[in-house]
Order: C-alpha cells, then structure tokens, then sequence
C-alpha cells in the first residue's frame, strides 16, 4: 500500500514519466553507439568522392564531392596512378572472393566429415584423433607461421592459390563445434535410419547434413570473412601480384611518407573491399535466421 | 506375419550382465508385451531383437530365419521409438517414404503405400506437414505409419505411448491395438505401464533383474503370478506381502500377525514350519464385524471405492480396498479369504502350488 495522501492516478503518472526517460536515455545511447561506429565508414566513404587534392590538403571533407565516378573506375581497372601502382580492384577482389571461400567451404567440409567420424563412429585411435585435432586450436597460423612456410616452399606451393589456402584451412573450432552439434542430435534418428535401411554415406546426406544447413550457415558467414580477413599469411606466401589479395594491396597502397598516398583512391578501393563481407552477412543471415526459427531438433 | 523366436539371449555391457538368458516364442499375430520397472533389460531385449545391440550370446529368429548377424534393415522389422524420431526436415510423407526410397521401390508403389497406410491411420491431410507442426497424438500416428509402410514381418514399439498426455494415451492404446489386431503383424511392445501391459498384450514377459520371471497371459499374470515380484508388479494398489510358516501338515499357514488359515486348494508341499509369505490383493480383502483388528493410517476415497492403509498390530503393512465410501472410525475388522491368497516361499519368492 502507498502512503497516504499519494493517489493512484499521481503513481501511473510517475511510472510513465520514468518509462519516458528511461526510453529517451536508451535511444540517447544506441545513438552514441551508432555514431562512434558508422563515423570512420562515413569517412571513407565521402573520402572516395572527392579528388586527391581536396583530401591531400588535409581538410576532411564531411559532405560527398563528385570524383566518385572517377575514383571507382580508376580503383577497379587500375589501382591509381600513386607511388605504389597497386593492382586494379577487379583483380585483387576475384582473389580474395576464391580465397575466403575456398577457405570457408574447405573448412566446412573437413569439419563436417571429421566430427562425423568422431561423433558417430568407434574406431580405434577416436579419441586420440579428437584430442589431436583440439589441440591445433592452440596453434594458430602465426605461431606455426615458419615451419608453415617451409612446408608450403617444400611441397612447390608458394605463391599459389593452394598455397594461399591449404595451411588455413586446417583448423579445429569448425570440427569442433560441428561435434558438439552432432553429440546433440538424439540417438534414434541414427536408430531409425539404421532400420530404415540408410547407410553411412546416406544417414550423412540425407539426414545429418539438412539438419545441420543452419550451423553451416552461420559458419560459412564467420569463415568467409576470417578469411577475406586474413593479412600475415597472403603477405607472406604471394608475391606475385597476379594472386594478391585486396587487404594486402590495400595495405601496400599506403606509403610512409615520401610520396602523396592517393588517399581519395585508396578510400574508394576500402569501400570495395568492404562490400563482399557485407553482402556475405546480409545474405546469409537471412538464411540462418530462416534457418534457427524453422528447425527443430 | 511372422513367428519370433528368442533363445537364450544373454548381454553384458562390460562387467554388467544385464539380461541373464531369456527365451521367448511369439506365434504369428500375436502381440507379446514386455513389462517391467526401469532397468529390467526391458529395453535392451527389444533393441537386440531389433538389431541395434548385439546379444552376447543367444540368437533371434524371425519366421525361421536366423537374424543374429543382421543388420536392423535386413531383419525385415519396423520400430517405433518413444520420442517418434521422425526426421524434422522431411514431410510427414517422406518420412513414411524414406524406408522404402532406400530399399528401391519404384516411386508409383511407395505412394500407393504411403497413401494406404495414412489413410488407415487418418493422415491423408497430414502427408505434406512438417512434424514439429503436428501434435503429439498426430507424430504417434505418423511413427505408426512409418512402420506400417514397410509391410515388416514384425513391429517393435519402444514405449510409444509414454510421451502422451493420459487421455490420448489410452486412446492411442485402444488404436494399437485395433491396428494390430487387423494388420496381425506379429509385435513386441515395450512399456513399464501395467496397464497398458494388461489391455495390450496377448501374452505378458514380466522381465525383473534380466530374467524373464513370467510369460503368460495378463489374466493369469493378475491371477496365478509366478513369484513375489510379479504379484507385486502387476496390480493396483499393489498386492499385499504377509509372513507367515507351513502348519497343519501344508494344509494351513501360521500368519506371523496371528490367525491360521486353512488353504482353500489343498496342501502344499514342505516341511512343517517352513517360511511363506503370504499374498493377498486389496480388492480381495474383506471388512466386517470380526476379524483382524487393523488401525488406519490413510484413507485415499477414490469415489466407487475406497483406498485404505494401516498397520496390523505386528507391524505388518496392509492396504485395503473397499466398494463405496470409507467406513467411519479409526480402526476396521478384515478378513482375508483362504480362496483368494498366493502363497510363495519366503526363501526364492516362487510360487508355491499344490
């Protein structure tokens, strides 16, 4: 009971004048959180409208200018006329496109056959595969990078796409996190497809692999960007520029100081390299969102 | 239709022996429930007749053809599981379909059966449904179309009915049964529900400890159980258990809460003195004026009838069960009818008859 003396009518009135502050405080927020995030993206991309001069003056301009026609083509068929010819935007682009997803889809399958085994298979030697396996996960690409390198150069794969490719692809997250999805799928479907007359090879395709479309998802959209992402190993294992990626060749495109970078160039060749990982979420995510509200175990 | 045979089954998972040889013959069409509390090897029995364990030793035969080392799909069965297992990515319809896609059928005969068995089973609108959009009642009647399409030689049911609310449950119960008994597809039904074990099976497996204790029909389960555990399992309440010794030359008992009773079926074998116990069913206890004097602790008033526990003066617990409403007073007379006692060896807990 309230006290005396105060009236109901007085207390909604408190509650929703509460309700409005918290609401105004909230939203106050998420705005600041917006704009701490959206602003150097914002940058970049007013940056890639305006010419070289406007952005070498050292003015950032806030506003879109009107070079942006001409800063995208000279990105995309030439990478700029800077200090660093860089390759042209097309060619870096179609590089890391097949990298990340020769890396993703590698990765997913490896995975997906090798929890397979772990999980619904008794082999001699199972578990010592398993632990083999998690212990990679304390042996990222930096630390084994020179043994690495000496194995790509022994086996005549530098500068190659599969040189590019292969030492990322061995991994344990994705094998592991397809065992702990497997070891959640109840025994009797494995039962039921046993009476059902399915095999090994038909119990994966026809039933485990459908019911794990939502995890593949959700992993190719987190391993394509790991590997669009990647900087060290291209850097190290590519120097020809006909298989440089574009996070390589944006990098080189930045001098140190003794020419003038073209800023307005390497902006609209940042915007371009952004686009494939955004598009990868965008439409992905639509996919595995389908994907967790329509499955059910 | 097919006949089943069990011989000699026995399985050890490490050093526990779980099931410790039973044998079983299942005539054609005939619907044989396996009845027992949790950890009885139950379960264990059905998934080695289904092929998803391997028995340590003994062998299955289905219509005379050894399966022992066969796979599940080769052994021409059907199973339904307790959580249905049907696979949520694929329609009603291709659920009911998948078994016999990978068998080869050609596709004109797997619609002709599929629509068959939904018909029979009233899912016709169902076919193009995802399970998690159907009921639980409705996922029962799919698993059940699932087994019905493969036309197998004999259905397994994994407590089917145990993931069912309890009106649906004795519904669904009285739909197995009429299927079966029209299909008359010989099956072995796994439950730990007595009732369902009563109204269901042709015959009972009373399984306790890996050991079959009893395989008779469920009427003579209820009225001639082979051992204490049986008597005790089967009935509700459960039947009560009364000390006593052989006297009177095996005609009577010497009850250790007092009274002798003279055996209504004639005398039975064993040294005088020798240890009983004593069964007797609630419902078959009767009340009066005279009697043993029985204090009541609890008093459960079902509506027709009338649940009543106490303890006679030695100690012994007795639970009665009267027609109508409870007697007034914190204390009744009973007596207990020669013609309606078991009498078993207190030493193995057999059956001990005339």
């Amino acid at each position: 009971m309230p006290a005396a003396g105060i009236d109901d009518a007085a207390l909604a009135a408190a509650t929703l004048r509460r309700q409005a502050w918290d609401r105004r405080l909230t939203h106050l927020w998420l705005i600041l959180g917006v704009l701490v995030f959206a602003f150097p993206v914002w940058i970049t991309l007013v940056g890639s409208t305006h010419d070289a001069s406007t952005i070498g003056r050292g003015d950032v301009p806030l506003l879109p200018g009107g070079q942006a026609i001409a800063n995208y083509t000279a990105a995309w068929t030439s990478g700029g006329e800077g200090r660093y010819r860089a390759s042209p935007a097309s060619l870096m682009l179609w590089n890391s496109a097949l990298m990340a997803l020769l890396i993703a889809v590698g990765k997913i399958t490896i995975s997906l056959l090798s929890a397979y085994a772990v999980v619904f298979f008794q082999f001699p030697g199972r578990m010592l595969a398993f632990w083999t396996i998690f212990l990679t996960l304390m042996l990222p690409v930096e630390v084994r990078i020179i043994p690495t390198y000496q194995v790509i150069v022994s086996l005549d794969l530098f500068n190659s796409m599969a040189g590019l490719t292969i030492p990322l692809i061995a991994s344990a997250t994705a094998t592991l996190l397809f065992r702990q999805f497997f070891l959640t799928i109840p025994d009797e479907y494995v039962e039921a497809a046993k009476i059902d007359g399915a095999g090994p090879v038909r119990f994966f395709r026809d039933i485990l692999l459908p019911l794990s479309v939502t995890n593949i998802a959700a992993l190719f959209v987190i391993l394509f960007i790991y590997g669009w992402n990647q900087y060290l190993w291209p850097l190290l294992v590519v120097n020809d520029r006909g298989l440089e990626t574009i996070v390589v060749g944006l990098a080189k495109m930045i001098g140190n100081g003794d020419a003038q970078n073209e800023w307005n160039i390497i902006m609209a060749m940042a915007v371009l390299a952004l686009l494939p990982p955004v598009l990868v979420v965008v439409v992905m995510q639509r996919w595995f969102i389908k994907g967790l509200t329509e499955t059910e175990k | 239709m097919a006949t089943l045979d069990v011989a000699g089954v026995t399985k050890s998972f490490g050093t526990t022996q779980v099931l410790h040889g039973v044998d079983l013959t299942v005539a054609d069409g005939e619907m044989i429930v396996i009845v027992g509390a949790s950890g009885c090897g139950k379960s264990t029995l059905l998934r080695i007749v289904a092929g998803l364990e391997t028995a340590t030793t003994g062998r299955i035969s289905i219509a005379g053809r050894d399966v022992t080392g066969l796979e599940p799909a080769d052994r021409d069965i059907a199973m339904v599981f307790q959580n249905y297992a049907l696979y949520p990515h694929m329609t009603v319809g291709q659920n009911m379909a998948y078994g016999l896609r990978i068998r080869g059928l050609p596709k004109p005969e797997i619609a002709q059966r599929v629509t068959e068995a939904a018909t029979l089973l009233g899912i016709e609108s169902l076919l193009d449904r995802r399970p998690r959009q159907l009921s639980g009642g409705q996922r029962q009647r799919v698993a059940m179309g699932r087994a019905i399409v493969r036309e197998p030689k004999l259905f397994l049911f994994d407590e089917p009915l145990s993931n069912l609310d309890a009106k649906l449950r004795v519904q669904m119960r009285a739909e197995i049964r009429r299927l079966q008994r029209r299909l008359g597809v010989t099956s072995l039904f796994v439950t730990h529900d007595q009732t369902e074990a009563m109204t269901l099976g042709d015959r009972l497996v009373v399984m306790h400890a890996g050991h079959a204790a009893q395989v008779a029909t469920p009427m003579e389960v209820w009225a001639r159980p082979a051992d204490t555990y049986v008597a005790g399992f089967i009935g509700s309440p459960a039947m009560n258990f009364l000390a006593g010794t052989l006297a009177d030359a095996g005609q009577a008992v010497a009850l250790a809460a007092g009274p002798v009773l003279r055996f209504a079926d004639g005398p039975r074998p064993g040294p005088e003195g020798l240890p009983l116990t004593i069964g007797i069913r609630p419902e078959h206890i009767e009340a009066g004026a005279s009697g043993l004097t029985l204090p009541l602790d609890l008093v459960e008033p079902l509506g027709s009838e009338t649940v009543l526990h106490g303890r006679l003066p030695n100690g012994e617990a007795l639970t009665v069960k009267l027609a109508g409403p409870a007697p007034a007073g914190p204390a009744i007379q009973v007596t207990l009818p020669a013609a309606a006692l078991h009498v078993f060896d207190a030493a193995s807990g057999k059956r001990l008859d005339r």
